[in-house]
This record gives structure tokens, sequence and C-alpha cells, in this order.
């Protein structure tokens, strides 16, 4: 294991431990989340809130070193347009979440807790990543 | 909208939410990558192989993640009441959907938000509205 892994690895722990704390990892909670027009559960909002409020200087930051501090670039996503890849992506995306309460994120951590539910999520959305690629790949 | 009280956690989702802010910090800061949970995933599956070691190890530190709290703590609780047949449908939907929109809740919404990109802010909206949207739908018209 090289530095870089080393600390991707503290970052993807840290995250998990982020999701777990404030309740992301329970599809149940998120669902309050997105059920506005029931009884709602605001905490997601604070979640998110909690997450830019460290965000926003740390990546203004980032945006102004030339390099990382282990010596990689800083790559920032450089893509500007509001396309639509970008709507009718987070369209499915957004449903796909409705249904369940998982996203990426939240699906994986609750895969390490082994949950089977959980398991199979994330399983098809693997599956559903690599049938994207392949067809990206076949169109290109 | 009536808000649940009950329900609401204000200063756990306010620490893990500033946990997963730092994390995402450390990501970009430390290794100079966006930390986009679906985008990190994406990359694995690509081809030709290129930088699989950094995203194979942060997606090990997510899966490690419960064992290593379940050494400290109790893990909190991880109720799935969805039927297979909707795990198995919501889990394409958002591997699909995520690739083609280029990124997910971290990805755009927290990192994104995080640099101001306007995308990244349509993006938000559009997932948010599609999840309020089909739990409307699930919850208050099929009463499911």
């Amino acid at each position: 294991m090289n530095k870089f892994s080393i600390s991707a690895f503290i970052a993807g722990l840290l995250f998990s431990f982020g999701l777990l704390l404030s309740g992301m990892a329970n599809p149940e909670k998120v669902l309050g989340f997105l059920d506005i027009f029931g009884a709602w559960d605001p905490s997601l909002a604070l979640v998110m809130g909690g997450a830019i409020a460290v965000g926003l200087p740390l990546f203004a930051l980032a945006k102004k070193r030339s390099s990382s501090i282990l010596g990689a670039p800083i790559q920032l996503p450089g893509k500007r347009e509001i396309d639509r890849r970008l709507i009718l992506g987070s369209l499915i995306f957004g449903i796909g979440w409705g249904l369940a309460g998982f996203c990426p994120g939240p699906g994986i951590v609750a895969t390490g807790a082994l949950k089977p539910g959980a398991i199979l999520f994330t399983l098809c959305m693997i599956f559903g990543m690599w049938v994207f690629h392949w067809r990206e790949r076949r169109n290109t | 909208m009536t808000i649940d009280w009950n329900a609401f956690t204000p200063l756990t989702a306010l620490a893990g939410g500033v946990l997963i802010g730092l994390a995402s910090a450390w990501l970009i800061l430390m290794n100079g990558r966006i930390a986009g949970i679906s985008g990190i995933l994406g990359g694995l599956l690509d081809w030709p192989r290129g930088d699989r070691g950094w995203r194979l190890a942060f997606v090990l530190g997510l899966l490690a993640g419960p064992a290593i709290w379940g050494l400290f703590h109790a893990l909190p609780d991880i109720e799935i009441h969805a039927s297979a047949t909707m795990l198995v449908a919501a889990g394409l939907l958002v591997g699909i959907g995520t690739r083609y929109a280029a990124g997910c809740t971290s990805g755009h919404g927290v990192c994104g938000l995080s640099r101001l990109s306007p995308r990244s802010f349509a993006a938000t909206l559009t997932f948010m509205g599609g999840g309020f949207a089909t739990v409307y739908v699930i919850r208050h018209l099929l009463g499911a």
C-alpha cells in the first residue's frame, strides 16, 4: 500500500463514520427526510449543512493549491454545462434513491455492516454502473 | 408538511455532516481527488485499469467503517424495509443515474456544493426533487 492508498482509506473510513453518526447509513432515516409531505425528519439537511460548512473553506484552499499535500495534482471537475445527461441522470438517481432510501455511500457502508438488503442493493448498483460504462464504451 | 420532532436528530446529523465534510476535504487536500462515491466506484469498473489503488482503498475504508465503529460502540440502526424487488430496481437506477449524471449525493451534493458549482447545484436540486416525488408517490399515493 502506498501513501495515496493509506490516505484514501482514512478518508473512506472518516466518511463511513460520518454516515453512521449522522444516521444517513439508515435508509429509514433518509426516507424520513425525503417524505416532505408526511412526518418530515429534517436531519439530512443538517448533514449537508455541516458537510458544506466544513467543505467551503477547505475546498477554497484546495483550489488555490497547485498540488496536493502528498504531491498529486489537484483534480477538480472542469465541466460547467448543465446538460441533458446531468439532469436526466440526476432524475433517474433521485427516483432510485426514493425507492429504497439508499444512495451509493450509505449502500456501501450498510454492506460493510453485512445487511443483506444493502448487499443486494450495492451489487445491483455496481451492475447498473457496469452496464452504463459498457454502453459508453460501445458508443465511442 | 409536519416536522417529525421525535425522529429529528440535529446534533448527530450536524456532527456526522462535519465528519463527511472533513473526509471530503481530506481526500482533495491529501490525494487531490474529489470524494464522489459513485465516481470512485465507477472508476474501478473502467478500462484500462488506471489509478485503482486509492479508489479501492477508499471503498475499503467505507466498508470497514461499521466493523471498526463496532469495536468501540454499538452500531446505529440500519433499517431496510424495501422489498427485494424494490432494492434491485433502486440499485439499478442509482447505478445508471449516478454515472449518467457524473455524480451523486457526495460528488455533486457535498463536494460540488462546497465548490459552489452551479452544475452540482442543478444536479442536487434534481435528485432531491426526484427523491421527494418518489417517496410522495410510494407513501401517499400508493400508500405502501
